[in-house]
């Protein structure tokens, strides 16, 4: 629905201007990320000043004198009118600056590129498992048609549109590490071996292989497998769940028809030709499942324990640590909006109908 | 003899509401009602989605009725027991009846689905069908609005306004609606625009009816049954958020029986008393799972994109 929109008012714009249409669009989606990332600034900003906690006392204390506190007041830029202070906001986040952290007190960025790694970790992984497993199963479904692997498909995907991740996890936990020992517990690695290798890309899985630590990667595996494959249940559900519609449509065309009759064998017209006509709608679906997981860890890694951004905006949310959870949420909030702009990108880019 | 008659009466009344010459509006109305009810009961698993919902509706209404104990009142001195004949489901850390807790807790989830529905869906239908029936800048701007809302991160920004607001049921319940407004405002924009140029807005327009009149009464009515499929596919989301807020601590606090914050406390004795936090999270899912194939059912009668 949203390229639609974008395609015609393009399409007018075309007429005036005589920019290549790849630039047009580039140009489009950035001014509309523009737009996004500014509408999301104004969100947080507003949150920040509805917040019923006093950003003063939180940075001077409860003992302060009245002078300090003014001196602060004035300093934070909080009694100037509200553009400005959301100007002044705007600048700061531009440059990175969140503030800092009450609970940390680092400042908020360094706080987050540090625990972000372990959350892109996780999502990575759960993207990976979500589109090995989800694609061939959608198009498993989409084949069988109204047989038992496509209802199989159907009720997985219910089944992962209907369950509490959360709860999940916990079950999953309980069965998997408590009753049958299969994997590791919460956390990234067994307490043995924290901070035995230099952090490199912050992602233990890399990091380990960098070290040449085999024992390390080991253990870092076995306590992703759960969390990630949880994540990956997930992203299947939605991913097979698309493909077997775009297939559908693809396998109801004439082409595939006509491929058949010519005698090309089932696997090459279902791989070679109606499955390289979703490659590029997939992509898109993949990007957004990524962005969707990306967010949803916030709820896994309060179960796992995972030390990923998800719990430290949890940890920052009970603690009323507002300059962490705006922060945590502007970088979340970019990441899936780029992801969001990028899939709406690589769709125009790549599909020559959109062209 | 009876029973010929009252079969030969209710044949008398298909034939009525399936008329295809209706005498009235209002036997039009009633027998286009009866058409989608006959397509949707041909569905099994829509039937079974209305039957869950059904069931919340009524345990929700007479929880008092159904509840073998109070959710609220602790005993100690029956902490953590095992599902048995006295507690059919176990108890928790407080010694209270988990079976009457999940019963007390369908009234919260019920509560929070319909004021979130409630809340959001006609803001989306306000904002929609304004902004397809104006067109131009107005609808650019609203659109334009909308697009930013909806490549947020839905439940980021729910913990967001949460953790603004205080954590609570209410404002768990407008944290979840402010998000989840965007997509009731697409798709009643896109039933507008195809609405919008028809030969019957035409004439109510010859006949001086206002803007404000054509949206409200000739617009809103038939953007409904795409906006209901949606709002119904989209209440197990709405319900799962929820329990995450709750889970997370941020929702209904205690002593309400809120299924999350259930499934919240429950888990550190997840080891050795699972019942404790498995058993909320089996309602969760059921009801979600409800609502799952209620949507489906109605998208299959009422969506004509879907329609065979």
């Amino acid at each position: 629905m949203l390229n639609l929109g974008r395609t015609s008012l393009g399409k007018a714009a075309g007429q005036r201007r005589r920019l290549p249409r790849p630039v047009r669009n580039a140009i489009g989606v950035l001014v509309s990320l523009g737009l996004t990332f500014l509408g999301l600034l104004m969100v947080t900003f507003l949150i920040g000043r509805v917040v019923p906690i006093d950003p003063v006392l939180a940075v001077v204390g409860d003992r302060a004198s009245p002078e300090v506190y003014e001196r602060v007041r004035i300093e934070l830029g909080l009694d100037r009118p509200l553009y400005e202070q959301f100007w002044i906001y705007l600048s700061n986040v531009v440059t990175g600056d969140f503030g800092q952290s009450a609970l940390t007190s680092r400042p908020v960025l360094e706080d987050i590129a540090r625990v972000f790694p372990a959350t892109l970790e996780l999502a990575t992984l759960g993207t990976l498992i979500g589109v090995l497993l989800g694609v061939p199963m959608g198009v498993l479904a989409a084949v069988r048609q109204g047989r038992w692997q496509d209802q199989m498909v159907r009720v997985l995907g219910l089944f992962g549109y209907s369950l509490p991740i959360f709860w999940l996890g916990l079950v999953g936990l309980l069965l998997f590490y408590a009753r049958l020992g299969w994997v590791s517990g919460p956390g990234r690695l067994d307490v043995f071996y924290e901070g035995m290798i230099p952090t490199v890309t912050g992602m233990i899985l890399v990091d380990s292989l960098i070290a040449g630590d085999l024992d390390i990667f080991r253990n870092a595996l076995g306590h992703i497998v759960l969390p990630a494959s949880l994540l990956g249940y997930f992203s299947l559900a939605y991913i097979s769940r698309m493909t077997r519609s775009f297939m559908l449509e693809q396998l109801r065309q004439e082409y595939v028809t006509t491929a058949r009759v010519k005698g090309v064998s089932h696997g090459r017209v279902i791989w070679r030709h109606a499955f390289a006509n979703i490659r590029v709608p997939l992509i898109t679906v993949i990007a957004l499942s990524y962005a969707h997981l990306l967010e949803g860890s916030v709820l896994t890694e309060t179960v796992f324990a995972w030390p990923g951004l998800g719990q430290y905006l949890t940890n920052s949310l009970l603690k009323a640590d507002m300059n962490a959870v705006l922060g945590s949420t502007v970088v979340v909030g970019a990441v899936f909006i780029g992801l969001n702009m990028l899939s709406d990108l690589l769709y125009r880019l790549l599909d020559p109908r959109a062209r | 003899m009876t029973q010929i008659e009252e079969a030969s009466r209710s044949t008398g009344l298909r034939e009525w509401l399936l008329s295809n010459e209706p005498q009235s509006a209002r036997q039009a109305r009633l027998g286009r009602a009866y058409a989608t009810w006959s397509a949707f009961r041909e569905n099994r698993l829509a039937m079974l989605g209305l039957a869950i919902v059904l069931l919340l509706v009524v345990v929700a209404l007479f929880a008092p009725l159904i509840a073998t104990h109070s959710p609220n009142v602790q005993a100690l001195g029956d902490r953590l027991q095992p599902p048995s004949a006295a507690h059919w489901l176990g108890t928790d850390e407080f010694g209270r009846d988990i079976f009457s807790r999940l019963v007390y807790g369908s009234r919260i989830t019920l509560y929070i689905v319909v004021l979130v529905t409630l809340t959001a869906a006609p803001i989306g239908l306000l904002i929609g069908t304004v902004a397809g029936y104006a067109g131009g800048w107005g609808d650019a701007v609203l659109m334009r609005v909308t697009d930013i809302f909806l490549a947020f991160p839905k439940l980021i920004l729910a913990l967001a306004f949460v953790s603004a607001l205080g954590p609570g049921i209410e404002n768990a319940i407008l944290a979840i609606a402010i998000t989840s407004w965007p997509p009731y405002a697409r798709i009643a924009r896109a039933e507008t625009l195809t609405i919008r140029n028809s030969d019957f807005i035409a004439a109510v327009k010859l006949q001086g009816a206002s803007a404000a009149r054509i949206i409200t009464r000739h617009v809103m009515p038939l953007c409904l049954s795409s906006l209901i499929v949606r709002v119904t596919l989209d209440m197990a989301g709405i319900i799962l958020t929820a329990a995450g807020l709750g889970f997370l601590g941020l929702g209904a606090q205690p002593p309400l029986p809120e299924w999350g914050a259930m499934i919240s406390a429950g888990r550190r004795f997840i080891l050795d008393q699972w019942w404790v936090a498995t058993i909320p999270g089996i309602a969760i899912f059921v009801v979600s799972l409800g609502f799952n194939l209620l949507g489906d059912g109605l998208r299959d009668v009422l969506d004509p994109k879907h329609r065979s």
